[in-house]
């Protein structure tokens, strides 16, 4: 029985990815779960891994070459097996899409995400739903996802991003990507419900009626994706799917300026054009305001002096200490660790502190789960940790998606001050400056002091300036009393 | 007005012509070459038939001067095709005149010999050889040359060209390019005349080789069943393209098909413009008077190729067949007699030759000058937007 | 308004035409004496007489030129083919004489008649007399094609054919012939190439004509007891054919199954489908399906002629599946 190796959905965001290198040759013998290839997601560079027993027959696309999720792109089958009709059906797309949708690895759907998704899908019993119904309600397709949901990833075609083909195409109707472009919903974020996963009119009416809160739509995304990764409290999908219905006016290219002096075009990475993506969305529709205050880190640093004298494993950097403490802040304010939804707030009881970390590629942010609970030592060591396999592009979905309230730290750099862009849905954001030793009026004389500049990014719909304001000011007592964090 | 389905009258209509020098003679002169197809004695009889014929009434005017006076408008008939088809076959090949091209040389006292005993409000329909019965019934050279051209003095204004030559005012109903398909709109044209109670006729010319096709036989039945004024005139030239008569019917002598329907019918020398007015005559005044259809079978020739695209003698007849059908040349035939009679000096030949000469040469030059059809011309004429309200 | 029958509303057109125009007369096989082979002629003989009410032989190609000549010279024919199976022989008569008579002669001949008999298959006529032929005949510039689907269509259009001076083919369906419907007592005229919204709904557009407006309708009265209401559109005329109504119609929808009797390849629906996606692309949330014969000849036996015939089972299924119901 032949196997096909489809171009899997490798990352919860991943549309499209590059084999960066194949890791068997044609003639290879294969078991399953071995690794085929190195495939370079919007993210990271994750491995792809065989379905099944066999031989790697044939390698449809070459190395550097970028297939849609759920294109074929090798067959594993006997020595002797004819797998002509299965090379004839490649680059057809439709019947490989419905396949790599069961390799489609979505994020563990947490409590609330369930909530919203039978929200959105109001648990239908009649399944052959009355065309007048389903046309006149937008729970259509959430109708036909529901069963299926509950079970498995793998059957129904409304469980599917939306459908591409070979070339990356989003099935719709005419009438769907009329309707779409009028009402600013896109169609690649549309679960279709038509024949092979087309997106017709129900479902941009069923996107449109959520335009108003894209996280609920993200939400049934995460709701209908894949339950095989139960990682608890990881509403990462839902986070990564949102998508503001109104685009972001198009900014005038240049293609037609002078170049002056050397210039080279860069083709943006996938990670590249997620962050782009994700930043002008943040960037966009976020009504972000900043506080900025002054922290004392004087006693930090002495704090940092005595941990390193008492042995390398007590050694820790200001950054991990921010960390810690920023994590107990957010336990006390919990109305800043919270996620925008669009038609709600979710106020997360758990603190999972996102990490800015600048890799050659560009930005990305693991996450520090339960920060609040653990010790500096811990925090310090997954810290490096995730931070080395960032740099290493080795750091799995879950581990830099969930986050609830992220830290990003320029102080390494030498910058002062500075204001970070919110990763939505997240609605607060730390910028954190260097310490720097500053003369400070004390007790009528200058002494000298070390002082570090904090500026938070506030989303305004959740978070209002007083609010903000105090938590700001529950973060500097703890940096300055930094014993605080041991209560 | 009833179509009559009597047996008695279809007999009666049978007995008059039996009468006359036309069917029963000919169909027992021709009965004894039945068994040995000889082209001979079929031209004997059909010489024999013209012989007798011209001496008929519309042959003989009551004075010389009539006389001459008709002879001359034949001869100038006849050869105002002739000369006008020289020029079109120039033309032909010089590229103004384009697809299909069926010349007439050769047969023009066919056309002449009916045509000029028409009524101006009798009917005429032919086949796609038509421009011979388009020039004899008054169709200027100027309008069927500017058809020939394509342009839009043409008389269909260039939608037709050389097959489909028609023209309203003058009876003239085409320009036919199936081959038996005109058959029976010619019956429906007679099932009209009679209809009205009208005493029109019409004339419907076709090739020897239609007389095969089914709708030859349909409109033949439904002539005689329903007695319509129709003269169907079989211009037996020989050859259908390029199959002999008597490679294509079972039966040498067409007109002999007319007895099928118990139609009266008459074999003719077509090359003889006198035998052919004289059988016309009395065709005419049968369906004119009687509302009797009558089948002609005139045994004629071309003297070209069945088309522009086709040789003169090509590879199915001989030139020594040609040759000896040239020296019947019906032009010269006529010229002759009148010679003979006085009627016409080299004089006058040779002016009558000029004039038309330039009468065709004129027709040539308004067809140059006359513009294209407007490309908007392509969709006019597809559907009218009238009704009978 | 009365109640009759098809095959009446037909031969009180034929009759009030024949009454208002004595250029109008009627001629086919078996019209006069028997009384017509489908009683569409009854009493005409005995109103209007031999000249005007004509049995002919069987001769198909023979009357049909018969008529094209009488029309060229200013009477207006009606030529009745008992079929329009039988009429394939005369089809040199109406395809190269009656239709392109008109413009080969730039104008001179217009071609007031009307060519009509009953179209289609009936039941267990097997292979020769089960055609539909609307297709073939309205691939033709230069007629015009009616088929109407009920009496009050039937009379009206009838009518508006035989005072059009065009060659207008009219197809009946000998199905038909005994179904009832209302007509007015006042005398009316439908003006050819308007399409009829028989019905209206949102849902999905049941474009039709002819014998199939009936399955349409019972497919579309079945569909509305599951909460589905479509739009009928007879087309009446299949040409000239009323892009105007099927687009309006499609707009509204955006979903389109077209039904017709007769085979798919190159079909009515063809061209119906063709105007759809030229004119409202972006309008369609999904492909227009059609329901026609099945692409084989009739056959006789029973059963398997009902697999061959579209029907209201197959119209249902397809409306279902332009709705994404029941893939």
């Amino acid at each position: 029985m032949a196997t096909k190796v489809m171009m899997e959905a490798l990352s919860p965001t991943m549309e499209e990815g590059r084999l960066a290198k194949w890791l068997k040759n044609e003639g290879d013998t294969v078991a399953n779960g071995d690794v085929l290839a190195e495939v370079e997601t919007d993210k990271a560079i994750m491995e792809l891994v065989a379905r099944g027993d066999g031989v790697l027959r044939k390698r449809l696309i070459g190395e550097d070459t970028t297939a849609p999720v759920g294109d074929l792109i090798g067959i594993i089958a006997g020595a002797d097996e004819d797998i002509s009709a299965m090379l004839a059906g490649a680059g057809g797309g439709d019947a490989g899409a419905s396949e790599a949708k069961s390799n489609a690895k979505g994020e563990a759907k947490d409590a609330a995400s369930d909530d919203a998704a039978s929200a959105a899908a109001k648990p239908s019993s009649e399944g052959a739903a009355k065309p007048s119904e389903a046309e006149a309600s937008s729970e259509a397709p959430a109708n036909k996802a529901d069963a299926p949901a509950a079970a498995s990833a793998t059957s129904a075609p409304s469980e599917k991003p939306a459908q591409s083909d070979a070339d990356g195409r989003v099935l719709a109707s005419p009438l769907a990507r009329r309707m779409a472009s009028e009402q600013g919903v896109s169609l690649s974020n549309v679960q279709g419900s038509g024949p092979g996963g087309r997106v017709v009119r129900r479902d941009i009416e069923a996107a449109a009626s959520q335009a108003a809160s894209a996280p609920a739509s993200s939400a049934k995304a995460a709701a209908s994706s894949s339950s095989t990764s139960a990682n608890a409290g990881a509403s990462a999908p839902a986070a990564a799917q949102a998508k503001p219905q109104g685009k972001p006016p198009a900014i005038p290219l240049a293609p037609s300026m002078q170049i002056d002096g050397d210039a080279r075009d860069v083709p943006l990475t996938q990670m590249r054009k997620t962050i782009a993506r994700r930043l002008s969305e943040s960037i966009g529709p976020v009504p972000t305001f900043y506080l900025t205050a002054e922290f004392d880190t004087t006693t930090v640093a002495s704090l940092r002096t005595q941990m390193a004298s008492a042995g390398d494993a007590f050694k820790v950097s200001v950054n991990d200490i921010i960390m810690k403490a920023t994590a107990v802040a957010l336990a006390k304010h919990p109305e800043c660790n919270a996620h925008w939804l669009g038609d709600s707030i979710r106020y997360h009881a758990r603190v999972h502190l996102g990490m800015a970390v600048a890799t050659d590629d560009g930005l990305i942010v693991p996450v520090i789960r339960d920060a609040d609970t653990k010790g500096l030592g811990q925090i310090g060591r997954e810290a490096r940790e995730l931070a080395g396999r960032a740099r290493e592009r080795k750091l799995k979905p879950e581990e830099y998606t969930g986050s609830t309230f992220s830290v990003s730290n320029l102080g390494m750099f030498g910058i002062d001050q500075f204001t970070a862009i919110i990763n939505p849905p997240e609605v607060g954001i730390l910028a954190i400056g260097s310490s720097e030793t500053k003369p400070v009026w004390e007790d009528g004389a200058f002494v000298p002091k070390q002082r570090m500049r904090v500026t938070m990014s506030c989303d305004h719909r959740v978070i209002d300036g007083a609010v903000g304001a105090r938590f700001l000011q529950t973060l500097k007592h703890l940096i300055e009393n930094p014993f605080l964090m041991l209560y | 007005m009833t179509p009559s389905k009597s047996p008695a009258s279809r007999t009666a209509a049978g007995g008059k012509t039996s009468g006359k020098a036309g069917a029963k003679s000919a169909d027992k002169t021709v009965a004894k070459t039945d068994a040995k197809p000889d082209p001979k004695v079929s031209e004997k009889a059909a010489a024999k038939s013209g012989t007798k014929s011209a001496a008929s009434k519309a042959n003989s005017p009551s004075s010389t001067e009539n006389r001459k006076a008709l002879h001359t408008s034949l001869l100038h008939t006849m050869l105002l095709q002739r000369r006008f088809e020289e020029r079109t076959a120039e033309m032909y090949a010089i590229g103004k005149i384009g697809g299909f091209c069926h010349l007439y040389i050769g047969q023009e006292a066919v056309s002449t010999g009916f045509i000029s005993l028409l009524r101006d409000d009798d009917y005429i329909i032919t086949t796609y050889r038509d421009h011979g019965q388009a020039l004899a019934r008054g169709m200027t050279p100027r309008a069927v040359m500017a058809e020939l051209f394509g342009r839009v003095d043409g008389c269909v204004g260039g939608k037709g060209g050389s097959m489909h030559l028609f023209d309203k005012s003058l009876g003239f109903l085409g320009g036919h390019g199936i081959v038996g398909g005109h058959i029976p709109i010619a019956a429906g044209v007679g099932f009209a005349i009679k209809y009205r109670g009208g005493d029109q006729v019409i004339v419907c010319f076709m090739g020897e080789a239609a007389v095969n096709n089914g709708a030859f036989h349909e409109a033949l039945n439904m002539a005689a069943l329903w007695k319509l004024p129709c003269l169907f005139v079989i211009e037996n030239n020989r050859y259908g393209m390029g199959t002999a008569v008597e490679r294509a019917s079972a039966i040498n002598d067409i007109y002999k098909r007319g007895a099928s329907y118990d139609m009266p019918r008459d074999v003719v020398d077509g090359q003889d413009v006198f035998a052919v007015r004289a059988a016309a005559e009395e065709a005419i005044a049968r369906a004119r008077t009687e509302s009797m259809p009558t089948l002609l079978e005139i045994r004629t020739y071309r003297f070209m190729g069945h088309s522009m695209s086709d040789a003169v003698s090509g590879t199915y007849r001989t030139k020594e067949e040609l040759e000896k059908y040239l020296k019947r040349d019906p032009i010269l035939l006529l010229r002759s007699q009148m010679e003979e009679n006085g009627d016409l000096s080299e004089a006058e030949w040779t002016a009558m030759d000029e004039e038309i000469k330039a009468v065709v040469q004129d027709s040539i030059d308004f067809a140059e000058n006359s513009p294209e059809p407007a490309l908007e011309t392509l969709y006019e004429h597809v559907l009218v937007d009238t009704t009978s309200d | 308004m009365a109640v009759i029958t098809y095959r009446e509303a037909l031969n009180q057109a034929l009759r009030e035409e024949m009454a208002r125009d004595d250029r109008v007369f009627l001629m086919g096989e078996e019209v006069a004496v028997y009384q017509g082979a489908y009683k569409v002629s009854k009493g005409l003989l005995q109103e209007f007489g031999e000249m005007r009410v004509v049995d002919t032989p069987i001769t198909e190609l023979g009357f049909a030129g018969v008529g094209v000549g009488a029309a060229m010279v200013g009477l207006r024919p009606i030529i009745e083919f008992m079929t329009w199976n039988f009429s394939l022989l005369a089809l040199d008569q109406v395809v190269n004489a009656a239709a392109k008579m008109l413009y080969m002669t730039n104008g001179q001949f217009p071609m007031p008649m009307v060519f009509r008999g009953p179209n289609g298959s009936a039941l267990q006529l097997a292979a020769q007399h089960s055609q539909a032929w609307e297709s073939w005949l309205a691939h033709i510039p230069g007629l015009k094609v009616v088929v109407p689907g009920t009496p009050y269509d039937a009379k009206g259009l009838l009518k508006a054919a035989i005072r059009d001076d065009n060659p207008v083919c009219f197809l009946e369906g000998e199905m038909l012939y005994n179904t009832k419907g209302e007509v007015p007592d006042e005398e009316y005229v439908i003006p050819l190439g308007k399409a009829d919204l028989k019905r209206e709904g949102d849902h999905c557009s049941l474009i039709t004509h002819g014998k199939m407006v009936l399955v349409a309708l019972q497919a579309a009265e079945q569909l509305a007891k599951e909460g589905i209401q479509c739009d009928v559109v007879d087309l009446r005329t299949v040409r000239p054919m009323d892009v105007d109504a099927i687009v309006a119609s499609v707009k509204k929808t955006n979903r389109a199954v077209v039904v017709e009797e007769g085979w798919e390849i190159c079909g009515v629906g063809a061209q119906v489908v063709d105007y759809v996606q030229r004119n409202c692309f972006d309008y369609l949330d999904a492909p227009v399906l059609r329901v026609h014969q099945a692409d084989t000849p009739m056959p006789y036996a029973k059963a398997i002629e009902k697999a061959a015939k579209p029907d209201v089972p197959k119209t249902i299924a397809a409306v279902k599946k332009v709705l994404y119901i029941d893939d």
